[in-house]
């Protein structure tokens, strides 16, 4: 039995069980860290020194968490409306080009001018992206998990072939763009806090991650306090109930998916305009996967998006402190991690309910 | 099959349960229930939605364990822990949702799980042959070769008693098999089952239908609220008496219906078609028309277009063909309506699937209290829903309409199923509609509820609306219509009125025989 | 006589790039058929080909590394089962678990074992899967046409090519003329059907996701020690996908499942010939366009534009008897 038949307090069900199941992911994690050899709990006191015991690590987590609160987010909207969107990775890559194409070729406009129309162009590129297998999925009834799938693929090689033959910076040989000019960089946090007189560490956290929390509480109120969101929600707890209801379930998927790959958009933001400054080859290294682990174990709601979020952030920046000290740990580590925090927050989500049910000696289902 | 030695043959029961206890949660679905079936006998067993008769053959059948209890099969106790021990001690079941594999064909799927070796080809002509030879001894006539799928409802429940006797069933225990069938195929029924007692096998009728115990049964036993009320021989006993047992009082009296006050006409539907998601055209040229003030029922067996009727009217499906006219208002296939604009043109609609399409059972049930009407200005404030408003607003609905627990903040898969139609039915009907489709208002609903809600639909009717009813409960359509009209095949083939109707009249128009 | 210069390589290539495809894609067969949703056919054989390399530069047997890829493979099959059947989870997400944990899991424990920066350690020719040379190829060799098709084509390969060919007939004739490809089908169409007909629906499915597991062992322990020679970084490189869209454009059945895997093989073969070859009027082929087709053409299957795409009915879902 699932367990999901029993009922629980609400903080069982939204923090209690999310914990016990990142627990179990973490041990599992630890029986990894032993097969390399090492000690996982000098592995867990390093990585909880290089996530948070410094100014630069906390910059770094922030500056993670910032990819994965997008990416987070753009999961999350998606399975509101019953889609998985495994596709976050592929529309992050190109809002890439949307961004690089406003900062490359509009750089003669002032900083003010730039911002607004760099967010609408990832947002546009990446809800533009996200639509096909939207569009597929409501009019053609194509599955969007593998629509999505496909969709990545299609656009490591789009994107590549656009940096190698079309975008790069002539005369070199790694295939990326030129520096955007300093009008068209994101100003780093450091700098922007130094400017009012605060001191923080130089670390490649930045404006966008502003913009991330300003997508937080956009969410939240469009999913549960809005007329749409409703809708949204209908759509994806019940499309009949949905026609019943006089909603038209197609466009609130497609809509959903523009929503999903606009903020999907925003790791573009981040790396490209953020932290890089230029355009290259796979910038967004697996962050839009990393946010199905990190919709997941937030149980789709833009605060435990946050939350997760910063979690993740803190165990990448912490696996990066943690390969210096401990040479036969790497960074890929947290990948696996990843994978865990998925299979036991997500797949195994209720596999602890009916024990926990018995520790709380709450009451089987009634009504 | 031969009793076991040393058992005397006539006295061993086919099947004995004793004190069988089953628990749900908090639902005790079966209480200390007794059973005891005589070999060779069409043994009834009745009872209303929810008395834990399906509960009770579950058990028997190894679909679900019981608590507690004891299962004794010709004398012998056994251990039935899943459907495969079931099938051992010669127990097979004809489900009320058949147990088919669609794609498969009706060989294939009668041999599945007996294929009698690991090399299908080594075995299938001696299943055909035997597949051949149970038809013919029976008048179960199917082609062993046919897609299960394409077949019609009626011979898709024959492959299933086929599949039954091929795994040489001695006990067959059928749930509500006639709810899918027309009366006639339903006498068909009888027969098969009239046969299969004259070969010495013994069935088990579950049914809540009091002249289907009557016409067929040896024996009967009854069951409410999960306990064992009462055990009859059917020649001796009556409807009344059975009827009584099965509620726990005396039957209700006709409900108190007073004369119609017809008004104008509130929805007028002319020359309507519409096809199904397949493509198969399901309404065919339908026309009719409601007048405020009064109740008009659509009878009909299951599946004969009443579901994609409801649904074009209200606004879930396109029209292939014709008009409805509601108000000033007409739709048609080149002007259509969503669920939304018909609503607000006065048109509320309780649907007949209530959990997948009435209500959102994930959602708290403040949260379904405003499907269908989430657009309304008066659940928002500015460009936000308005959730303390909401959440007022249902507790309201919920103590009018005595929905328990009156909690708009829980979720709606924890309600009773009575209590979630009566959410749904305060929700459509609180707005005050001009026109009101009700489908299958009362299935899955307990006694008590059924007679709240016909009350509503009345008072509703008194109050100058009009409604359109569709259900398969002719008891039903009979007491609360103005005017029936049945549906047969996607057509309307027949307009009675209720004080003019007998069953036997709608029985033959129901089967498109009249 | 020079087109066929051109067109031997490419089909023997098409073959060798086959075989991997096609593995995964009759495990993906089975797993789905019978009701499992099965996205992380990539995670698996990637395990596979990491196994497989680890153990065979260890031990210096190949064999043994086969072995120990189908054991890890179908490891990860069981962890699926338990994810979807015993605990009723969500299938999708149980396979791109599995996905992202097999990526990480093989570069932090190759990083660790081996200090080779992820890789394993090159593998000697004993320690991979050679090429089998046809009897009496130098006689048929000699002859035009056939004696390249006979040497390079049907010869020359390693000796996993051939059973894996001949497992498409073998899942044909396992799902359509046996008891428990009945049962598979059956369980995946209308798994209530199954359970009451007294069969287990639990252990069919686990049967099959171990069948999937063992045929993505194989696939991975291919592409590590038989086209390749040693592990290196996520070397599936998306294998587990296309697999997954020639099921889908196969329509969940073995031989059209062969087809889609064959044209994927030939097209991918085809790219690397493509590649600078000018086409008149068109220019330069870029061979990311030619990288790109497969999943192209999947979108547009499943998009109905070329035929329906229907899924078995009950896959993705778990079976819970209801009331």
């Amino acid at each position: 039995m699932s367990g999901t038949a029993l009922r629980l307090p609400w903080w069982a069900d939204y923090i209690l069980l999310p914990l016990l199941n990142l627990l179990l992911a973490l041990l599992a994690t630890g029986v990894v860290v032993v097969l390399t050899g090492e000690n996982p709990l000098d592995a867990v006191t390093t990585m909880v020194n290089g996530a948070f015991g410094s100014g630069e690590g906390i910059g770094y987590t922030l500056y993670y968490a910032t990819d994965m609160i997008f990416t987070g987010l753009a999961v999350a909207v998606a399975f509101h409306c019953g889609l998985f969107n495994i596709g976050a990775e592929g529309q992050a890559y190109v809002a890439g080009l949307g961004v690089a194409l406003v900062c490359l070729y509009l750089d003669f406009l002032p900083f003010w001018m730039i911002l607004p129309l760099a967010i609408a162009g990832g947002a546009l590129f990446g809800a533009g992206y996200a639509a096909i297998p939207g569009w597929l999925q409501a009019k053609r009834g194509s599955h969007i998990v593998i629509t999505t799938i496909m969709a990545n693929f299609i656009a490591y090689s789009l994107m590549e072939f656009l940096l190698v033959n079309v975008l790069i910076k002539p005369g070199q040989m790694s295939p990326e763009t030129r520096f955007f000019a300093p009008n068209a960089v994101l100003p780093k946090m450091d700098a922007m806090l130094g400017a009012i007189g605060i001191a923080v560490a130089q670390t490649p956290l930045n404006l966008s991650f502003v913009v991330a929390l300003a997508c937080i509480v956009l969410v939240w109120l469009l999913i549960w306090h809005t007329r749409w969101g409703y809708s949204l929600r209908v759509v994806g707890a019940s499309p009949r109930a949905a026609v019943y209801a006089g909603i038209a379930p197609s466009g609130r998927i497609v809509q959903s998916m523009l929503l999903s790959g606009a903020l999907a958009g925003g790791v573009a933001l981040n790396e490209v305009m953020g932290a890089q400054g230029k355009l290259l080859i796979n910038f967004p290294s697996g962050y839009g996967f990393t946010g199905i682990a990190v919709a997941l174990m937030g149980r789709n709601h833009p605060l435990g998006v946050l939350i997760a979020a910063i979690l993740f952030g803190a165990l990448y920046q912490g696996g990066a402190e943690l390969t210096f000290d401990m040479p036969a740990i790497s960074p890929y580590l947290v990948v696996a991690l990843q994978g865990l925090v998925i299979l036991f927050t997500g797949g195994l989500a209720t596999m602890l309910r009916p024990a926990l049910a018995r520790v709380l000696r709450v009451g089987p289902r009634g009504a | 099959m031969q009793p076991p030695a040393g058992q005397p043959p006539v006295t061993a029961p086919a099947v004995e349960m004793r004190g069988i206890d089953k628990r749900f949660g908090t639902v005790h679905a079966n209480r200390a229930v007794d059973l005891t079936v005589a070999k060779g006998h069409i043994h009834g067993l009745i009872g209303e939605n929810g008395a834990g008769k399906s509960t009770l053959m579950s058990i028997l059948y190894g679909f679900y364990t019981a608590d507690a209890g004891d299962i004794v099969i010709d004398g012998r106790k056994v251990a039935i822990a899943e459907s495969r021990d079931a099938i051992a001690a010669g127990i097979e079941m004809v489900h009320q949702h058949f147990m088919l594999v669609d794609p498969m064909t009706v060989l294939e799927n009668v041999i599945l799980g007996v294929e009698g070796g690991a090399l299908l080809r080594r075995h299938v002509p001696k299943a055909r042959a035997d597949l051949k030879r149970i038809s013919a001894e029976y008048g179960l006539d199917v082609d062993p070769d046919a897609v299960v799928g394409e077949l019609p409802v009626g011979a898709q429940q024959r492959v299933e008693i086929l599949k039954a006797l091929y795994r040489g069933a001695e006990i067959l225990i059928l749930d509500e098999p006639t709810g899918v069938l027309t009366p006639q195929e339903a006498t068909d029924l009888f027969r098969v089952l009239a046969a299969l007692r004259a070969q010495g096998k013994t069935v088990i009728l579950v049914t809540h239908k009091l002249r289907e115990i009557m016409a067929i049964t040896d024996r009967v036993s009854v069951m409410r609220a999960g306990q064992m009320v009462g055990h009859r021989h059917t020649a001796e006993t009556s409807r009344e008496e059975l009827g009584e047992l099965m509620i726990g009082r005396k039957l209700a009296t006709r409900l108190d219906k007073a004369p119609a006050k017809i008004g104008a006409v509130a929805l007028q539907v002319r020359d309507l078609s519409v096809r199904d998601a397949m493509g198969v055209q399901r309404v065919k040229d339908v026309g009719f028309s409601i007048r405020a003030g009064e109740i008009v029922g659509i009878a009909g067996v299951s599946g004969n277009g009443q579901t994609e009727l409801m649904e074009a009217l209200a606004g879930m499906r396109r029209f292939e063909a014709g008009s409805v006219t509601i108000g000033a208002t007409t739709i048609s296939a080149g002007r259509p309506a969503m669920a939304d604009e018909l609503r607000r043109l006065g048109m509320a609609h309780v649907p007949e699937d209530r959990l997948r399409t009435g209500m959102v059972p994930a959602f708290a049930a403040r949260e379904s209290a405003i499907l269908g009407y989430q657009d309304d200005p008066a659940y928002a404030r500015g460009p936000l829903l308005d959730w303390p408003g909401i959440e007022r607003y249902t507790l309201g609905l919920m103590e009018k309409y005595e929905v328990k627990p009156p909690i708009p903040r829980l979720r709606g898969s924890l309600f009773s199923g009575g209590n979630q139609q009566k959410l749904i039915m305060a929700r459509e009907m609180e707005r005050d509609p001009a026109v009101l489709l009700v489908g299958q208002p009362t299935r899955g609903v307990d006694i008590g509820g059924i007679d709240f809600i016909h009350r509503r639909l009345l008072a509703m009717r008194d109050r100058g609306k009009a409604i359109l009813l569709v259900s398969v409960e002719l008891d039903e359509i009979l007491r609360l219509s103005d005017r029936i009209l049945v549906m047969f095949d996607g057509r309307l083939v027949g307009e009675l009125l209720p004080e003019h109707a007998d069953e036997r009249q709608l029985g033959l128009l129901m089967a498109g025989a009249a | 006589m020079h087109a066929l210069d051109q067109i031997i390589p490419i089909m023997a290539a098409t073959i060798r790039v086959a075989v991997p495809l096609v593995l995964a894609g009759i495990a993906g067969l089975f797993s789905e058929r019978s009701g499992v949703v099965d996205v992380g056919l990539e995670g698996k054989m990637l395990a596979g080909a990491f196994a497989a390399a680890a153990i065979a530069s260890i031990t210096g047997s190949v064999w043994l590394g086969l072995l120990a890829a189908i054991a890890t493979s179908a490891v990860l099959g069981v962890l699926h089962g338990f994810v979807c059947i015993t605990q009723k989870g969500d299938q999708v997400v149980s396979g791109v678990a599995v996905n992202i944990l097999i990526s990480g899991l093989t570069m932090t424990l190759g990083l660790a074992w081996f200090a080779q920066g992820g890789q394993t350690p090159p593998l000697p020719p004993s320690a991979r899967f050679s090429e089998v040379v046809l009897p009496l190829s130098g006689l048929i060799g000699q002859v035009p046409v056939l004696g390249p098709f006979y040497t390079q084509v049907l010869g020359g390969q390693n000796i996993l090519v051939y059973p894996t060919f001949a497992l498409v007939p073998l899942a044909w004739w396992v799902l359509g003329s046996t008891r428990f490809g009945l049962r598979i089908r059956a369980v995946g169409e209308s798994p209530a059907a199954v359970d009451t007909a007294g069969v287990s629906v639990v252990r069919l499915r686990y049967a099959a996701v171990l069948i999937a597991g063992a045929l993505c062992g194989i696939a991975g322990a291919y592409i590590s020690t038989a086209q390749g020679a040693g592990f290196v970084r996520d070397m599936t490189g998306g294998r587990g996908f296309l697999a997954l869209a020639a099921l889908v454009l196969g329509k969940w059945r073995p031989w059209s499942t062969l087809a889609g895997c064959v044209l994927f093989a030939a097209l991918d073969a085809l790219a690397i010939r493509l590649q600078g070859v000018i086409v008149p009027g068109l220019g330069a082929v870029p061979v990311e366009f030619v990288q790109m087709l497969p999943y192209v053409m999947t979108i547009v299957l499943l998009a109905g534009f070329v035929g329906r795409a229907i899924p078995p009915r009950a896959s993705g879902q778990p079976y819970v008897k209801d009331r």
